[in-house]
């Protein structure tokens, strides 16, 4: 079947995206390949904790650089469009400022909202792109009964992405193909040998893109140090879950919900971060039962299967990216918030953190995680 | 898929009888200029004429030029020739990276670095580098035309503050030499820097003028070429193909029979062009009521965003810049037009057209024919637009 209509990747220089543009060029279809300039990883290079030389990955030249060639073997036209600005305004300030008020964030999620499928979205159309595809394990499908594109889980579920993609809108998706959705990592794999990409072998990428070697704590300070912020601004007291003082810390973003070790306090049983508060930038620790909530308070959240929740409904809901679902139902408590209560207690509900509900392996929606009850 | 030319500001396609004259250099006369014997003879013969070609153009001396890889070496010869530790240099803010960035790794060396501003028009101020020079001022770099905006500097009214101060002037002329007449007693300048590919000669070459009696200490060391100046085999083809390339701009100038743009027909299509685009709402011409090249236009689209714009030219086959690009080749946001004072939104609107020899009305007319439409086209998906446009 030949098609002439025109598609944006988003080419990212892995075999994920390399092989969305492989595929689509296959297909017949106008392929442009755009890059995104994200974030310049020498800029925090020198501030504190960082080393002068950052081999970071985010926007590398030597991704660049495969995008191009893969672009080249192709012969599709590619580009770099520079969004270094908005990245910085509507993913690293917010993931600063999330770890900053006790939370745990998500860039991958906001890259994909406010970047990807919005930003890359506008410049795809204005160049005469009628839809733009990207290397996502996720499905999109048009449900004719309901008048809506639904987003479903992918066949490779080990590779499953709807987790950091629940905030596509209607008119997102109609604009978006996943054509990896489909398939599974490995036939990924041997269909860029097929076409001959450079990139067939490159290894995942797992890393936040612009945390140099996965150190966010390092990331942080260091952005913080560029910003001018003291440290002294981030410091706090760690508590008890009954209030008691049992020593200092350095920063709330040195935290998060659920974890064990590097809490600096020695006491005779395992102690767990239970809580950060925002307002007094106070951790509070306690025991491991002590983790567990059935119910969380979900807000902006994004409905996508249903236009708006009438009634309480029944799915499964992941709090994090590698959680497995958990039978809960969900009800509308407010404008773009939703309670969410689970048959079974969860452990380490983390603010910060998305909560993706579930109806088999359609999305009906999710939210950023405010708190847990 | 037509495809037409307009960013000849970036580089310039090299003009046939360029080509030919650098192809027996390739070839037949492939001797090292330095060699004692025939062959060597015979290329150290035709450096010596491509030499004074240049120093024709520039209206100096054959001994007085000397041959780099490019507009950046050229540049940067001039800079660290001269500054030592201690020394202060006075530049623009609007300056080629190649001075800029020489600039600032000298004030990591020990230099102070004075940048003067540019007004609105995009022009420096000779009184700001009068004002600026101290003591122990030892240079003064400031380009004789931008290449984003093609504004022209007041050069020899800098060149006499810098005579009179006793002070060295150097100037980048990458972008004038070829479209306007430069000539360095005019200027009054010890040092001037041109680009081959910039003028229809091919790419990797350069030359650096240096007037007699300039003591500047070379960059590269190693043999005696270009009078211990700049040691390296020459790049023969390379030189040969900017002395052919200068001689055929100077041509030009004299109103010689070329079919193709001298630079008073370029500023007529140049003007051409401007006055019909500027007729799309919204839009405004940067460096306006400046002195400009005769190839460049420099102009704003409001709403948009100029990334995109390039982009989707090209898609359709008109190819024009913005900016500068980033090693990624993504756009960075243009120094030199932020220097100007113009608003950060307008700065990322703008696009560069910049026209070459080869360039012909149906050029022109290709251009009018697919930007207004891409603008329009651009502008309806713009948030930008949208929100102004509610504004306004």
């Amino acid at each position: 079947m030949l098609s002439t209509d025109t598609i944006a990747v988003a080419m990212s220089g892995g075999v994920d995206s390399s092989t969305v543009a492989a595929m689509l060029r296959a297909e017949g279809h106008n392929v442009i390949g755009l890059t995104m300039q994200l974030w310049n990883q020498r800029r925090l290079a020198g501030y504190e904790g960082m080393p002068e030389s950052v081999q970071g990955r985010c926007c590398s030249i030597d991704d660049v650089y495969d995008a191009r060639r893969v672009a080249e073997t192709l012969g599709i036209p590619y580009y770099v469009v520079n969004h270094e600005e908005r990245f910085e305004r509507d993913v690293v300030r917010p993931f600063v400022e999330e770890y900053l008020a006790g939370r745990t964030p998500i860039p991958c999620s906001l890259c994909n909202n406010h970047l990807k499928f919005d930003q890359l979205l506008i410049v795809a159309q204005q160049i005469g792109a009628d839809k733009i595809a990207t290397g996502h394990y996720a499905q999109v499908v048009f449900d004719e009964q309901i008048n809506r594109w639904l987003l479903k889980r992918p066949a490779d579920k080990s590779k499953d992405q709807t987790y950091f993609l629940f905030g596509l809108t209607q008119e997102q998706l109609n604009r978006t193909l996943f054509p990896l959705g489909g398939m599974t990592k490995p036939e990924v794999r041997e269909l860029a040998r097929k076409y001959n990409l450079v990139i067939a072998e490159k290894p995942d990428s797992q890393e936040i893109c612009f945390v140099p070697g996965g150190d966010y704590k390092r990331f942080l300070e260091a952005y913080l140090n560029e910003q001018g912020t003291e440290p002294t601004e981030i410091a706090g007291e760690m508590v008890t879950t009954n209030g008691k003082v049992i020593g200092d810390h350095a920063g709330v973003h040195n935290f998060t919900v659920g974890q064990r070790k590097g809490l600096g306090v020695a006491t005779g049983s395992p102690l767990y971060v239970i809580q950060i508060k925002n307002d007094t930038r106070q951790v509070v620790v306690g025991k491991d039962e002590e983790l567990y909530s059935r119910i969380l308070i979900a807000h902006r959240v994004n409905l996508i299967s249903t236009a708006e929740l009438r009634e309480p409904m029944r799915v499964a809901v992941k709090i994090r990216h590698k959680h497995q679902p958990a039978p809960a139902m969900i009800e509308s408590c407010g404008p773009d918030e939703v309670r969410v209560t689970f048959d079974d207690p969860q452990r380490a509900i983390t603010p910060g953190q998305a909560a993706i509900f579930y109806d088999g392996d359609i999305v009906v929606g999710g939210g950023w995680i405010e708190h847990s009850e | 898929m037509r495809r037409v030319y307009l960013d000849n500001n970036a580089t310039t396609p090299v003009l046939p009888e360029v080509m030919e004259a650098m192809r027996p250099y390739f070839g037949e006369h492939f001797g090292n200029a330095s060699s004692i014997h025939h062959h060597g003879q015979d290329t150290r013969a035709a450096v010596e004429r491509a030499r004074e070609s240049v120093a024709a153009l520039l209206g100096g001396r054959a001994s007085e030029v000397v041959f780099t890889s490019g507009g950046t070496e050229a540049d940067n010869l001039a800079v660290f020739g001269l500054a030592r530790p201690g020394d202060h240099v006075i530049t623009s803010t609007i300056e080629h990276h190649a001075v800029l960035n020489a600039c600032k790794h000298l004030a990591g060396k020990g230099c102070e670095i004075t940048y003067v501003p540019v007004d609105g028009r995009g022009l420096v101020d000779p009184a700001d580098v009068e004002r600026a020079i101290r003591p122990n001022t030892k240079l003064i770099t400031i380009m004789f035309a931008n290449n984003e905006t093609g504004v022209v500097q007041p050069v020899a009214e800098i060149g006499k503050i810098a005579a009179e101060a006793d002070v060295y002037f150097h100037t980048d002329a990458v972008q004038a030499a070829g479209k306007t007449p430069v000539d360095v007693n005019q200027i009054g300048c010890d040092l001037l820097t041109i680009s081959g590919h910039k003028l229809h000669g091919p790419q990797g070459v350069g030359a650096l003028y240096i007037r007699k009696g300039t003591q500047l200490e070379a960059m590269l060391h190693g043999g005696s070429h270009e009078r211990s100046r700049r040691a390296g085999t020459e790049n023969v083809p390379g030189i040969v193909g900017l002395g052919k390339a200068a001689e055929l701009a100077r041509a030009g100038f004299q109103g010689g029979d070329d079919v193709r743009m001298d630079d008073r027909e370029m500023a007529a299509a140049r003007n051409r062009l401007e006055r019909e685009l500027l007729e799309i709402e919204a839009t405004g011409l940067n460096g306006e009521s400046a002195p400009r090249l005769p190839n460049t236009s420099n102009i704003y689209f409001d709403g948009i965003d100029g990334e995109s714009l390039v982009i989707a030219l090209d898609l359709k086959g008109l190819a024009v810049s913005t900016g500068a690009a980033c090693s990624s080749g993504a756009i960075e946001p243009s120094h030199v037009l932020t220097s100007m004072g113009l608003r950060a939104d307008r700065a990322k609107a703008s696009v560069r057209f910049s026209l070459g020899k080869q360039n012909t009305a149906e050029d022109i007319d290709f251009a009018l024919d697919v930007i207004p439409e891409t603008v329009a086209r651009l502008r309806e998906l713009s948030p930008l637009w949208r929100k102004s446009a509610v504004s306004t």
